[in-house]
Parts: structure tokens; C-alpha cells; sequence
């Protein structure tokens, strides 16, 4: 017996009705010229790799790695979180949102130890970003094999 | 005039794809975790099928530099090793060529935990 | 006769409310409420090692603060009722082992404040108890960490998502008390309501078919109207969860005037705060009511009060695995009155 006076399909209706909606112009906006800004700084590091005369292989991988840099260490002083809730995706999708992934749970559960507490966490979120990455370009890979074994 | 214009393709062609994961974000219940996962699956088939290296020869870092283009280095690196070795190469190929980012992730990540305490949001 | 109803105790011998203590974090310091506080703290680790023990102390520091206010020792409490939100209730089981009181572990998520009313006042009543320390804490940090994501990854909250407030509340209860104590006189177990909402982040949403269930049961039980009580304040229900309530009232022609309804969530944060729908959290409708609520009723403010506790049933595990979140509600009727 129940005293409850709608059926669930009439609450979800309720709910959604009651709900104010996420501001949407102003999150597209701040994701927008954050995440553009981030990669206006990756693409300032590219040409000083040019500068440095790194090459078409390593230059990437330089502009990468100062990326990850940033995001850790912007991690660490507390100042990325911040950046995250103002931008939303506009901080979480580039590179230094994922090296933020890695490094906020590092930090968090320090006290659980070096072991299972930094070193299992630190893949907490980053574990499944490259579990299915790699497992997508293993397939692309062998695809790719077979494709060009049938067609030469 | 022509840096400018190569900081502008990749202000707005970052932005925009970012801006896609936001909509994911406010429109839909996905968590953070499946939407990074969907957005580095999402590089590695757009690559596969020859979408993005387009977009990133045009964009630059505007590409590159959102996760879209960690699947896209993934899977070039698939590709290529393929050319070079054979199918293990599909095996190799991904890692090696984002090596340095997935180290430096590591290594930085683990610096923080040493330097770094936790703290409070205000 | 100890019971009316289906779901609700009559208290044959009303326990005394003799002394409450709340003690609150920063942020909820800098809220409407602040002055109404016993204790507000300067920061949220408080000298120690984890967010956990950070915690415990906080527990471990209003119980003190409480039972120093009713003048009696450790050795004097013969029973603290209590629970947060931790993994197998650490902060209050912690707490206690260094009281060293006899303990009695109580989950009902966020209501587990008002749970340890109802069930106090019972053992009291009962007779099995003279004096019981009921408490009840949240803190924001261990909170994220456990039911969402890391401190530092930057990440937004939707609108309909609430700030698990950093704040701890302790009643004492006691057989005997003065003519014109508060007295816990009437509470009501709720049932587990799930109308299968499964976003985990709208509590409110989740909640407030348990809080109006409760509330039905409460005032069918005792054969009242929401008119016969000076106020009805929800634990955690939020700016939104408050408005569903008050529909679900309405739809069941239920008489909820909204004037007589304040929720410990909503009041707890300035809406600039930028906790979204509210407070939530053990400490939330504790703290709120170990102060604000239980100083107006001293002042006589207030005679007849409805405490509702509602809690989210949900963990990290069912939420994964794309479970509902049921909700349940516990109600106390705290008056000031002679008996």
C-alpha cells in the first residue's frame, strides 16, 4: 500500500519540471574560451619546439609533456579544480584535464599509502581513458593490416 | 598575420570541441570518466577513417591538444608501426608514439602526491 | 500504550532534551546561520592527520561540548546513538572509542540524526536507558571523496546537486529534566520510498516521496494536521526537493502550508554560496536543529516542532551498478511543554 499520491512517470515529469536547467549559453561560453585558450598555450609550445628544432615526431611529444606539466602542478597548488568548475568540459577535455585526472586522486589518497592508496588511484580515471584508447587503435591496427594485405 | 591566424584555427577549433563535451556534460547523464573514454575512442575512428588528420594538419593543437587528439596520436602510431613492422605493430605502435604523455602523466602525478597535500574546496 | 498508528511511538514517558551542542566548518560559518552556532571552525582539518579524523574530532567535540552543558561525565552517559556518512560509520565509532561510552551504530544515511531521536527517546521511555547521546556528522571532504570524486579534479555540479555540509550536531536526552524543557514526544520510523530516480545527484528529488510519506504517516498516525505544529523543518530536501514536497502535499490534497515548512538544507547557505540546491549530509539537519531550531524553541519562539531526517540510500557499489536511490524519512516531535 502505498501513500504516495503520483506513479513514478508522473514524479519524473514533476521533477524535471521543478529542475532548473544548467545555464547553457554562459557553460558553452566558458568551456568554449577556456578549452580554446589551453590549446592557443599547446600551440605556443609547438612552435618553440620548432624554435628548439625538434621534429615532426618529437615536437608533439615535447608540447604533450610541458601540457601535462601544467596540468599536474596547477593540480597540486589547488588551482585546477577551480579552473574546472568554472569551465566545465573546457578544462577537462584537453590534455592537461587528463594529466588533472591523474594527479587529483594521487593527491587525495596519499594517506592510503604509497601502494594501494597513490599508485591504484592514480588510474582511477585515467585507467579506463587508456584502457579502451589503446584498445581502439590495437583494433585500428589490425584492421588496418588485414585492409591493406586484401587490397595490395 | 600568419601565426595569428594559426592561433585563431586553434582557439576556435579547440573551443568548439570542447564546447561538444559540454553539451555532453549539461545535456546528458554521462559521467566525466565515459565521456574522457568516448572522446579518445571518438580520435581513434575519426582517425581511423581519415577524418582528423585533416583537422589537425588544418587546426593544429586546436586538434591535437583536446583528447580527441590522444586518440589521434594513438591511432597514427597504430598505423604506422603497422607499415613498419607488420601486424604487431598494431601492438606497438599506439604506446610508443604517446609514451611521453602517458609518462609524463605518471611521473608528474606521482611528484604531486609527494609535494603536494590535499585540500579543501572553498 | 507506546504506539499509534502504523508507524509512529508515543512516547509514555517523553525524554528531555537537556543540552545540545552543533558545530559547523567554515563555509557553513559564513552562512545565515552562523551566529546561531556554538562552535565554528577556522578550518576543516582541525589539526589532523586525514579528512577522516578531521571528522571523528568534530564528533568527539560537540559530544563534549554537550555533555559539559548537562554537567555530566563520560562515565555518566550510559548510551551515544549515532552515525555519519563514512564507510561502516568510522567518524562516530571513532569518536566513541575514545569517550568510551556505550554505542549504539546507526546508518540511515542523512537522516540518521533524527533516527537516533526517535530511536533514543524510545529506549528512554522504555526505560532501558536514563540519559542518551544522540549525534549525528557529515564532512564535506570525506563525503567527495567517497560518494564522488576527488577534491581536486575540476569538475562542475548541476544545478540540482547539494554541498554536503561539514558540521556535526549532539543532543542529550534524559529521563529527567526541568517543567519547561523541550521534550521529544512523538517520532515516526519511515519506510524505504523509491520512486526510481537515477541521478544520483538530485537527493532532493530522491528524498522527497520519503519525507512526505513519513509526514502523511506522521500526522495520520497521531490524528493531526500540518496546522497543529509551529513548524515543520526537513533535513536536506534543498530549494528543490522543498518544492516537490510541497507538490506531493498538494496532489494527495494533503494541507502543507508552505510558511509552516523550512528545510535545514535550504537554510544552511547563502544562495551565492554556490551550493547549488542546498546543504546536505548528517551534520546538516543536526547542526541546524542542535541550534537555530532548538534556541527558538527555548525562547519560546516555538512550542510544537516536526523534525524530519531523510536519507538517500545509495552508495558508491548501487549507484555504479545503475541502481535507483530510495529515500527514507524519520520523524520527531519535539515540543516545549509540561508534562
Amino acid at each position: 500500500m502505498s501513500r504516495q499520491p503520483l506513479t513514478p512517470d508522473e514524479y519524473h515529469e514533476l521533477v524535471s519540471k521543478l529542475t532548473p536547467p544548467s545555464r547553457m549559453l554562459r557553460g558553452y561560453w566558458r568551456a568554449f574560451w577556456v578549452g580554446g585558450l589551453i590549446c592557443c598555450i599547446g600551440q605556443a609550445l609547438t612552435l618553440w619546439a620548432q624554435q628548439l628544432n625538434l621534429g615532426e615526431v618529437t615536437a608533439p611529444m615535447f608540447t604533450t609533456s610541458c601540457l601535462i606539466f601544467l596540468g599536474t602542478t596547477l593540480t597540486g597548488i589547488g588551482v585546477y579544480d577551480r579552473i574546472g568548475k568554472y569551465a566545465g568540459a573546457g578544462s577537462a577535455i584537453p590534455v592537461t584535464g587528463f594529466a588533472n585526472s591523474v594527479a587529483a586522486p594521487a593527491i587525495e589518497f596519499q594517506r592510503e599509502g604509497a601502494v594501494m592508496g597513490v599508485g591504484a588511484r592514480l588510474f582511477t580515471l585515467a585507467g579506463p581513458v587508456l584502457a579502451y584508447g589503446i584498445g581502439a587503435s590495437v583494433i585500428v591496427g589490425v584492421v588496418y593490416w588485414l585492409v591493406r594485405g586484401w587490397v595490395l | 598575420m600568419n601565426t595569428l591566424w594559426m592561433f585563431l584555427k586553434a582557439f576556435v577549433v579547440g573551443g568548439l570541441i570542447c564546447d561538444i563535451g559540454q553539451l555532453l556534460i549539461m545535456r546528458t547523464k554521462l559521467t566525466n570518466a565515459r565521456i574522457l573514454v568516448l572522446f579518445v575512442v571518438s580520435g581513434v575512428v575519426l582517425t581511423a577513417v581519415g577524418v582528423y588528420k585533416p583537422l589537425a594538419d588544418f587546426a593544429g593543437a586546436g586538434a591535437t591538444v583536446p583528447l580527441t587528439g590522444f586518440g589521434y596520436s594513438l591511432a597514427m602510431g597504430a598505423i604506422e608501426a603497422v607499415n613498419r613492422y607488420g601486424l604487431i605493430g598494431a601492438f606497438v605502435g599506439g604506446i610508443t608514439r604517446t609514451a611521453a604523455g602517458i609518462t609524463a602523466a605518471v611521473v608528474f602525478g606521482l611528484i604531486n602526491a609527494l609535494v603536494f597535500k590535499p585540500h579543501a574546496k572553498p | 500504550m507506546n504506539r499509534v498508528g502504523e508507524q509512529t511511538f508515543l512516547y509514555e514517558h517523553p525524554p528531555a532534551i537537556v543540552s545540545h551542542a552543533s558545530i559547523v566548518g567554515p563555509k557553513e560559518g559564513r552562512g545565515p546561520l552562523a551566529s546561531w552556532f556554538d562552535t565554528v571552525l577556522e578550518d576543516d582539518i582541525l589539526g589532523q592527520k586525514s579528512w577522516e579524523l578531521a571528522e571523528m574530532e568534530m564528533v568527539r567535540r560537540c559530544a563534549k561540548n554537550a555533555m559539559n552543558q548537562a554537567q555530566l561525565s563520560d562515565e555518566d552517559v550510559q548510551a551515544m546513538l549515532g552515525g555519519d556518512l563514512n564507510n561502516q560509520i568510522i567518524a562516530s565509532s571513532f569518536a566513541a572509542r575514545t569517550l568510551g561510552i556505550p554505542f549504539i551504530g546507526l546508518y540511515g544515511a542523512c537522516s540518521t540524526f533524527v533516527q537516533a531521536l526517535v530511536m533514543g527517546a524510545a529506549l528512554i521511555s522504555g526505560g532501558f536507558l536514563e540519559n542518551a547521546l544522540c549525534v549525528a556528522s557529515s564532512h564535506f571532504c570525506t563525503a567527495e571523496r567517497q560518494f564522488r570524486f576527488p577534491l581536486e579534479l575540476g569538475t562542475q555540479k548541476p544545478p540540482q546537486a547539494s554541498r554536503t555540509a561539514t558540521a556535526c550536531g549532539a543532543s542529550l536526552l534524559a529521563a529527567q529534566g526541568n517543567d519547561n524543557a523541550l521534550r521529544v514526544t512523538s517520532g515516526t520510523v519511515g519506510r524505504v520510498i523509491d520512486l526510481n530516480i537515477t541521478d544520483a545527484n538530485h537527493m532532493g528529488a530522491a528524498m522527497a516521496p520519503a519525507v512526505f510519506d513519513t509526514v502523511a504517516a506522521h500526522l495520520s498516525d497521531t490524528g493531526r494536521r500540518a496546522e497543529d505544529y509551529d513548524l515543520i523543518a526537513t533535513g536536506d530536501l534543498g530549494w528543490i526537493g522543498r518544492d516537490l514536497l510541497l507538490a506531493l502535499a498538494d496532489a494527495a490534497g494533503i494541507d502543507l502550508p508552505p510558511e509552516k515548512l523550512i528545510d535545514c538544507g535550504a537554510s544552511l547557505y547563502y544562495q551565492e554560496q554556490d551550493t547549488h540546491a542546498g546543504g546536505s549530509g548528517c551534520g546538516c539537519v543536526a547542526s541546524v536543529s542542535c541550534s537555530w531550531l532548538m534556541k527558538r524553541m527555548e525562547a519560546g519562539e516555538l512550542n510544537r516542532l516536526l523534525l524530519v531526517g531523510s536519507g538517500a540510500m545509495l552508495s558508491p557499489t548501487s549507484s555504479q551498478q545503475g541502481q535507483s536511490v530510495p529515500g527514507i524519512a524519520y520523524a520527531a516531535c519535539i515540543e516545549r511543554s509540561k508534562v
